[in-house]
């Protein structure tokens, strides 16, 4: 009670900020005169009474003190003091502070865009209610997360653990509203997804459980709320309207949340149909892993390790009724948000490494700025000197010290956070593939904000504690008589290993950015066992324009000879799924010739399967090493013959010379003849991936509405793509198209190489930046100190090699020694690239030569100044000045 | 000691007070007198205390001191813890090793 009076008068008079120093000095004053009086009462001469008045009352600037003490709230003002004396310091120094400042915004810029990715991908949950409980079913040997439709419906109905399982497929369609038909990018969801995940409908209603009344049976549509504002213009009598999904009709029954756009974090739906709308042969098939992912929130009460247990139980049943589709059947769950599928784990790599190297730089920006506050503060020793000879105690002068550190990493965070941001709302916007609906949700967060400060804290006091030791060894006496040319140490001081250590990790960024960059340069020239150059792709899914049967290999053939005829085309192809696409590829299992029994786990090998049109190999430049090339003789009533790669030949024949015209057998028993080899190459988009055996199956033979025509021209890619869309559009208007150019096409695959070549390259500039005004700072600083000794040495006849060696010999050998850990270090960190970059390989004398000579190239720019400074020096001038 | 010689003096400047409890102390108490400021500060901060300008005995602006309601009660009471302080501790001094057998 009392305490809290005596704050609030204390706050009283801090806010107020009353002037009554005036009444303590009157008070003390009229104290003095009554002791003076009474001691010359006792009769001391007025001076001496005066004197004696003055000792007993004790020190009357210490006792100010302590009133002011007392009086309002001391922590409070000396803080807003030192900050004061902290920025009329920074402002009689702009070029140390904007260095300074301008290195921690961009190590705590970097860190914040880095962490709110993070955290917008992996940290944040799906804007679902109960997010953090929702579980994706994966398959526990290979993480994949799709799974069939038949075992979907054995999981969701015998399991006893979840409340509702829904399952969702992800696929393209035609969506026809009256005028072009367009494409759009669709969620085909369960009976149950809606009321399993808990979303009301922002209009209308969701599709229920009990819409599912078997085949074709709930021909609905559920828009996001996003695409209705985009293509309904947020017309409310939409619910209700028919409209052309793949040529046939479905109503709008309602418009989701604007929160919700579907249950993968980076990929925005267009709108929701039932899956029971499939076609009926997809969804009978229980081999067939084609729902992309399951999805369900635990009962409660049940952890995650019994509901795994549960799905097991299930599994095993499962493996045990149906030997030949269910191969291995045991689960394990993943939190829902990013695909499953192994995406998860590679992003959270490339993510954790990221934030490794981020993390790098700001302890590289620390330790710069460690040195360079250290060497700030032995020019201002004698400032120091003097104030403790005054009497301020040495944590009056660290808190000074500490206010300026944390002055200037708080002007460096809020700087770096503010170009974070701007950066964050443009890759939030950013799409990177225009065919997909992906994007980066990473918009920064309070999370965000939080970790940004926090970090220019902690950085603040880390680079603040640099020179304590110095101050607290000083001794004033000693340093305001010699002045500040204290003798130059030659050991190895924490400085030099701060600013070695930073060298270091810069040239660790270097080497690997160099790395990546070279890999990436690579892979875009590297043989993928075709040739993008030149060829274009049109994706002409036939299903979308509501083809199917017979209809489709004729229309097919239709398309491939009016392309034909266009004058810039050479030559035509159709593939079901072009390699390097993101929807490639189909994977088949196929055993030798010899296995009777053909249940998975007897699997020779699993191949990459392909349905070509004849000329496919020809028209993407995929070499035949030998045989011939498929026909438009193989149709259905001709035996089935395929073309295989190499790498398909040694697995299932031992070698590629005695596979041709042998026999294998595909998963549905029919025995396929080798009619033709051809040379491996790069299918599925994960492009660091070892080429895995592949086969091209003739069309007609295998058919599939899914179809790309490839055509190779030398025309310009633009007139031709419009060509091409006005011949097709002639043929049917209703075809929904899509032209690109091949190489366009790979950008998906080429995508994670491409950001991690970027990502690096920027944190490598970032890198060499640091240590260049690291090494400018050491070099400046151990210039200036000796800038005496180096006028006498020139006084007495050095040469100029020789000051320059004095002054910078060992700037240099900080580089050199840095430089060549770092090299080190680096070509061992490279190895974790290679898992993401395609033929990154740091044993690669160009990178390494590289290497060299940026660091080198970084010493040389660093003490370009300081060296000019220790030539130019004049002993005349100087020798006088001291 | 300061509320108890405003208590029982009345209203005083600083030096009386100085001069009082150097006198009541025997000059056994005789510390810088300028200690008593800050002291004096933080009682009026508490409440315990008010001060306002006044005459002194020879006609110079002075500042009094004098005991507020809520001072007597926080003499009243700390009189008492010490009352009570002092007897324990004279207990144990008075304490011989007969009475406690």
């Amino acid at each position: 009670m009392r305490s809290l009076r005596r704050f609030l008068s204390r706050l009283g008079y801090f806010v107020t900020r009353r002037q009554d120093n005036e009444r303590f000095r009157e008070e003390i004053e009229e104290h003095i005169a009554l002791q003076t009086e009474e001691n010359l009462r006792a009769g001391l001469s007025p001076a001496e009474a005066r004197r004696q008045a003055m000792l007993k009352f004790g020190g009357v600037e210490a006792m100010k003190q302590d009133y002011r003490d007392e009086r309002g709230l001391p922590l409070i003002e000396n803080l807003m003091q030192d900050v004061r004396f902290a920025l009329r310091l920074l402002r009689k120094s702009p070029g140390f502070t904007a260095v300074a400042v301008l290195t921690l915004a961009v190590a705590i810029g970097a860190n914040a865009v880095v962490f709110s990715v993070m955290n917008g991908l992996i940290l944040r949950a799906l804007n679902v209610p109960q997010a953090q409980s929702l579980y994706i079913i994966e398959r526990a040997s290979d993480k994949d997360s799709s799974q069939s439709y038949p075992n979907y419906l054995d999981l969701r109905d015998r399991n006893r653990s979840f409340d509702g399982l829904a399952a969702y497929n992800i696929d393209q369609v035609a969506l026809d509203a009256g005028k072009n038909p367009s494409r759009a990018w669709v969620f085909e969801v369960s009976g149950n997804y809606f009321d399993a995940l808990g979303i009301q409908p922002y209009l209308g209603r969701v599709i229920h459980a009990s819409d599912e009344q078997g085949a074709n049976s709930a021909p609905y549509i559920v828009l996001t709320y996003a695409y209705w504002h985009s293509h309904f213009q947020g017309d409310l009598s939409v619910v209700g309207r028919v409209l052309q999904l793949n040529r046939h009709p479905f109503t709008v029954i309602g418009v989701t949340p604007p929160s919700f756009r579907g249950t993968v974090l980076i990929f925005s739906a267009d709108f929701f149909v039932p899956i029971t709308n499939q076609d009926q042969s997809l969804l009978n098939a229980r081999g067939n892993h084609w729902v992309s992912e399951v999805i369900g929130h635990p009962k409660a009460g049940v952890t995650p390790a019994q509901a795994v247990a549960d799905l097991n139980s299930i599994g095993s049943d499962l493996e045990k009724s149906y030997p030949k589709e269910d191969g291995q059947m045991s689960f394990a769950l993943e939190h829902a948000g990013l695909p499953g599928g192994g995406f998860n784990v590679a992003i959270q790599a490339f993510l954790g490494g990221l934030m490794l190297l981020a993390g790098l730089i700001l302890l590289a920006a620390c330790a710069n700025l460690g040195s360079l506050f250290a060497a700030r503060a032995a020019d201002r020793s004698r400032e120091v000197a003097l104030r403790l000879a005054l009497g301020a105690g040495p944590t009056r002068i660290l808190r000074q010290l500490f206010t300026e550190a944390v002055l200037i990493s708080m002007m460096g965070g809020v700087a770096g956070l503010w170009g974070s941001v701007v950066l964050l709302h443009w890759l939030s916007a950013w799409q990177p593939f225009p065919q997909y609906p992906l994007n980066m949700p990473v918009n920064p967060d309070a999370n965000v904000y939080g970790v940004a400060l926090l970090l220019s804290l902690a950085s603040g006091f880390l680079f603040g504690a640099a020179p304590v030791k110095q101050v607290l060894r000083a001794d004033p006496y000693q340093i305001i008589k010699s002045g500040s040319t204290a003798a130059v140490g030659r050991r190895f001081t924490v400085r030099d290993l701060l600013l070695t250590v930073q060298i270091a990790i810069c040239a660790v960024l270097v080497t690997s950015s160099m790395v990546a960059v070279r890999g990436l340069l690579r892979s875009l020239h590297s043989n993928f066992g075709f040739e993008p150059q030149n060829a274009m792709l049109v994706d002409a899914d036939l299903n979308m324009a509501g083809y199917s049967g017979d209809g489709v290999p004729a229309m097919q053939r239709r398309m491939i000879d009016a392309v034909q005829a266009l004058p810039d085309v050479t030559s035509v192809a159709l593939v079901n799924t072009p390699p390097l696409q993101a929807a490639c590829c189909n994977e088949s299992n196929v055993f030798t010739d010899e296995t009777t029994d053909l249940r998975p786990s007897n699997v020779t090998a699993k191949a990459m399967r392909f349905s070509v049109s004849p000329e496919y190999l020809h028209t993407a430049r995929t070499s035949l090493l030998s045989g011939r090339d498929l026909t438009w003789r193989d149709d259905k009533s001709a035996p089935r013959v395929a073309v295989v790669n190499r790498l398909f030949a040694n697995k299932i024949f031992g070698s590629t010379a005695n596979a041709l015209d042998r026999y294998y057998k595909m998963d549905d028993e029919t025995r396929v003849q080798v009619v033709g080899i051809v040379e491996d190459g790069k299918y599925s988009p994960n492009i660091t991936e070892a080429p895995p055996p592949a086969m091209f199956l003739p069309i007609l033979q295998s058919p599939s509405t899914e179809a790309w025509l490839v055509l190779r021209s030398s025309g310009n890619p633009q007139q031709l793509g419009a060509a091409v869309r006005t011949k097709l559009r002639d043929l049917d208007s209703g075809l929904p198209l899509f032209i690109q150019t091949w190489n366009e096409a790979m950008d998906g695959a080429l995508f994670a190489s491409r950001m991690a070549a970027v990502s690096l390259g920027i944190l490598g500039v970032m890198g060499a930046m640091l240590s260049v005004t690291g090494i400018f700072g050491m070099a400046a600083y151990s210039v200036s100190k000796r800038l005496r000794e180096l006028g006498i040495r020139m006084a007495l006849g050095a040469q100029r090699k020789e000051v320059l060696e004095a002054a910078l010999g060992r700037a240099f050998k900080l580089l050199a020694f840095g430089s060549t850990a770092g090299l080190l270090l680096g070509i061992m960190a490279s190895r974790v690239l290679a898992f993401i970059v395609y033929q990154a390989t740091p044993r690669d004398p160009l990178v390494l030569a590289g290497v060299v000579l940026a660091m080198a190239l970084l010493g040389l720019v660093a003490t370009w100044v300081p060296a000019q400074r220790a030539l130019t020096v004049d002993p005349a001038v100087l020798l006088r000045e001291e | 000691m300061v509320l108890k010689t405003l208590d029982v003096l009345g209203p005083l400047h600083g030096y009386g007070l100085a001069r009082r409890i150097e006198q009541i102390s025997g000059g056994l108490l005789a510390v810088n007198q300028g200690t008593l400021y800050p002291v004096l500060l933080k009682l009026e901060q508490e409440g315990a205390i008010a001060s306002e300008w006044g005459a002194s005995e020879n006609n110079r602006k002075a500042r009094f001191y004098r005991l507020t309601r809520e001072g007597r009660k926080q003499l009243q009471a700390e009189t008492k813890d010490w009352e009570q302080t002092a007897a324990i501790i004279g207990r144990f001094f008075e304490a011989k090793a007969e009475d406690l057998s």
